[in-house]
């Protein structure tokens, strides 16, 4: 029989305070197969780490629990350890007394109770483990980057650097996400696009990057090192080789929509450029508002198209790449404000969002840079921002802070003073959140030195009178009622996943936190991972974030793929299926159940197990009707003496 | 007399319903601890013949956690688990288990909330059908 070491972590009181150690200790200590059994304060520090190899080789145990927090947390770090004295990683199991027992329970003496036979389920399966090597298997060295914003263009650029292929899927007809369509950037006002276009002409001129723009993933097969993924690219009917960018195709098209890279604000034509440094440089057609098509009703573009650039049979195509790893950089959208009907967005012109703002501060937006508003193209004199439209208010809209509004919004607010110089700006506000390098320099300047003034509350409505916006709030440090008779009206809204990223989560099988935006393996050790190996996150696809945080991360994310693809090969689980050759029937049900092909009929009709393409599973162990199945390290014995024990 | 503390067994898949039970844990929401944790790397994992021992062994309740429909880490692995779970409802009825001792949920790694509550619920539902019982023949609440 195994000789079984117990370690249980006190983790400073976070388990000792619930669950009593010392009774643990002494109850597990004549329980069979346990040879030793010790607690300590903290298992997962050096000086506990020291205590279990010591035992192992001076009790020469060879199997070993730790019972501590969840083995997300530590499981890997207590593998090395045993692994270091040269125990087997796979003879090590994890009870889960922290965040399954001690912190969900208060009464001591029934937390104990769970304890014990938590360690002792573990402690179960221990015994029949077996000693396992990884599987190995090649490592495709080719990485997609998915979203062209600035994250996804950093991470792309980093591991092109590296040295290795990336393919860069953006749905969109060029890069750039929304950081091409801000004005400046907080707290040093740079231009966004002077510091976003290098990059992208950049990353649009490298041998090493294929770019698929107007394309989506469409579905994945394989696992981490290994994946094969289908892109489906829509026709922009426009070869962006040929083009030349002369605009004699958009000047005859008859059709006029709102642009999208103006948030509106301005107008473009079916056939058109989405802004004048888009990567790639081409005209594109837009199928949904072009009249060409079905039946060909214009055909305008093409007459005019002297480069013979324009292709109306093209159809939507599809292509699949093979790539080791995935890093998802989808951004972010703005929360539909028609969802705050108070706000009278949609409503009144001289409401806007955050973005569309900045498009009005942009030189290259539909004022031409000057501060004139829609309605009229009169100079706001008064204008008013409104912050947390829609963070922070967990009853109706969205619970958590967006992060970058507070920065933004005065931004806004310094922006439009160095313009209109007589003009007053306020602001509303819940609580001003400042926290990077150098921002709350940039707050305390604005404040003392520009006039803008703050105002603490909320605002309850905003309403049309004459030419004016009326602004009701509550100014909540003096207890009044505010009125503002304002010219212009701009809102903060919320930071939200990105349009279409649920689609993305579920095609790639990822997680996503309560808000939709993706989830991290851990959300302090293991931020730039997804919980699913192979997949990384960039910006603020995990959550609102500000441009030097997602560029961090994206630059971080890279750094982890390049370690990755610095190997030869993947190590892949070994917890998969086993067949006992003796036993199996042939009958071929599990053949069916596999989802991932896995399971073959060899020539001797014995059900044989490809472990490489396994993933462990284990839908075929449990449809086997002969038992000839199991699952290596968690066989029908371990879980059936598991719930003996819990029963016991 | 001393009430009636009944035994659970729940099985959770690690990529979703373990990780809400860990949400659950590191955003200290409380819930009776009745319940004993069998990890596997998926619902689909769990064989009939496991659910039907713990009854054998005396398990007032059995609980199934795994992820929403279309969110399987293996594709359909929740799918297989969910036909499974019907089938054997009706089997535990002809032998005169109450299916209500059975349960299956899908909770998602973001619902540590929906663990801690359906562990309240579950094992208040439990206590009030009672134990399970010992000799066949004898009529389940």
């Amino acid at each position: 029989m195994k000789k079984i070491g117990v370690f249980v972590c006190h983790c400073g009181v976070n388990i000792k305070d619930t669950v009593d150690v010392e009774k643990l200790t002494e109850q597990l200590a004549i329980y069979p197969g346990v040879t030793y059994i010790e607690n300590y304060m903290f298992m997962c520090s050096d000086p506990g780490q020291n205590m279990i190899k010591k035992a192992i080789k001076e009790k020469k145990l060879d199997g070993i629990v730790v019972a501590a927090c969840s083995p997300t947390l530590h499981e890997s770090t207590f593998q090395n350890a045993v692994e270091e004295i040269g125990l087997n990683k796979y003879q090590l199991e994890v009870a889960n007394i922290r965040e399954q027992c001690s912190w969900v329970h208060n009464n001591i003496q029934e937390a104990t109770r769970k304890a014990d036979l938590i360690i002792k389920t573990a402690i179960e399966k221990l015994k029949l483990n077996e000693s396992l090597k990884p599987v190995s298997a090649p490592l495709t060295k080719r990485v997609m980057v998915i979203g062209g914003g600035i994250a996804g263009i950093q991470a792309a650029l980093d591991i092109a650097d590296g040295g290795y292929e990336v393919v860069l899927v953006e749905k969109k007809p060029s890069i750039g996400g929304h950081m091409i369509q801000l004005s400046e950037t907080f707290p040093t006002l740079d231009c966004s696009q002077c510091i976003l276009t290098p990059k992208m002409v950049q990353l649009g001129k490298n041998k090493k990057v294929t770019l698929y723009v107007n394309s989506e993933v469409e579905s994945i097969d394989g696992f981490m090192g290994n994946f094969k993924i289908k892109i489906k690219r829509k026709p922009q009917y426009v070869d962006p080789d040929i083009c030349t960018m002369c605009g004699d195709c958009t000047d005859v098209c008859p059709v006029v929509v709102h642009s999208e890279y103006d948030e509106g604000l301005s107008w473009r034509r079916a056939i058109y450029v989405p802004f004048p440094q888009a990567i790639p440089a081409s005209f594109t057609i837009d199928t949904e508002n072009c009249l060409g098509f079905e039946p060909i009703a214009c055909g305008e573009c093409k007459k005019v198209c002297q480069a013979e650039a324009i292709n109306y049979d093209v159809k939507t195509e599809f292509f699949e790449e093979e790539i080791g790893a995935v890093i998802i950089a989808t951004g972010f959208d703005l929360y539909p404000v028609e969802n705050i009907a108070e706000y009278g967005y949609g409503k009144y012109p001289d409401v806007l969002n955050g973005l569309q703002f900045e498009r009005i501060l942009s030189a290259t937006g539909p004022t031409g840079g000057e501060m004139l508003r829609p309605s009229d193209g009169k100079v706001p004199k008064e204008i008013v921002f409104i912050q947390c439209s829609g963070s922070r208010d967990p009853e109706r809209h969205k619970s958590y802070c967006s992060r970058i509004c507070c920065m933004y919004t005065l931004k806004h607010a310094k922006l439009y003073k160095h313009k209109v110089h007589d003009g007053q700006p306020y602001i509303f506000y819940i609580d001003i959140r400042s926290g990077g390098k150098r921002y709350e320099e940039f707050i305390q300047q604005a404040v003392s030195e520009e006039g803008i003034v703050y105002i603490r509350g909320k605002v309850a409505k905003v309403y049309k009178k004459g030419d004016k916006m009326i602004v009701h709030g509550m100014d909540t440090l003096t207890g009044k009622k505010v009125e503002i008779e304002a010219d212009l009206v701009v809102l903060a809204q919320s930071i939200v996943p990105s349009e279409g990223v649920e689609k993305l989560i579920k095609t790639l099988k990822l997680s996503s936190d309560d808000s939709g935006f993706l989830m991290e393996a851990h959300p302090k050790l293991r931020p730039l991972e997804s919980l699913q190996s192979g997949f990384y996150l960039a910006g603020a696809a995990q959550g609102p974030k500000d441009i030097p945080d997602s560029v961090s991360q994206a630059s971080g994310a890279a750094a982890k793929i390049l370690a990755l693809m610095s190997k030869d090969e993947i190590q892949h689980e070994p917890i998969i299926a086993v067949v006992d050759e003796n036993m199996c029937s042939g009958c071929g049900i599990c053949i069916g159940t596999c989802p991932y092909g896995a399971r073959i009929l060899d020539e001797n009709k014995v059900a044989i197990v490809n472990d490489i393409l396994c993933e462990g599973c284990g839908a075929c162990i449990s449809a086997c009707p002969s038992g000839a199945a199991q699952q290596k390290n968690l066989t029908d014995d371990q879980i059936n003496n598991m719930i003996r024990v819990i029963l016991s | 007399m001393k009430a009636f503390e009944p035994k659970i067994v729940c099985f959770l898949c690690k990529w979703c319903t373990y990780a809400g039970a860990d949400l659950a844990g590191t955003s200290r929401m409380k819930y009776p601890p009745n319940g004993v944790v069998i990890k596997t790397l998926c619902s689909s994992r769990i064989d009939p013949e496991h659910i039907m021992l713990a009854f054998q062994q005396g398990c007032d309740g059995v609980f199934i956690g795994g992820c929403h429909p279309g969110d399987c880490h293996y594709q359909s692995g929740n799918y297989k688990t969910q036909r499974r779970i019907v089938l054997l409802k009706k089997m535990l009825k002809q032998l005169g288990i109450n299916p209500e001792r059975l349960r299956l949920e899908w909770i998602s790694a973001s619902e540590g909330n929906k663990f801690a509550n359906t562990m309240i619920d579950f094992t208040e539902q439990i206590k009030t059908l009672g134990p399970v019982p010992k000799t066949s023949g004898k009529e389940d609440k």
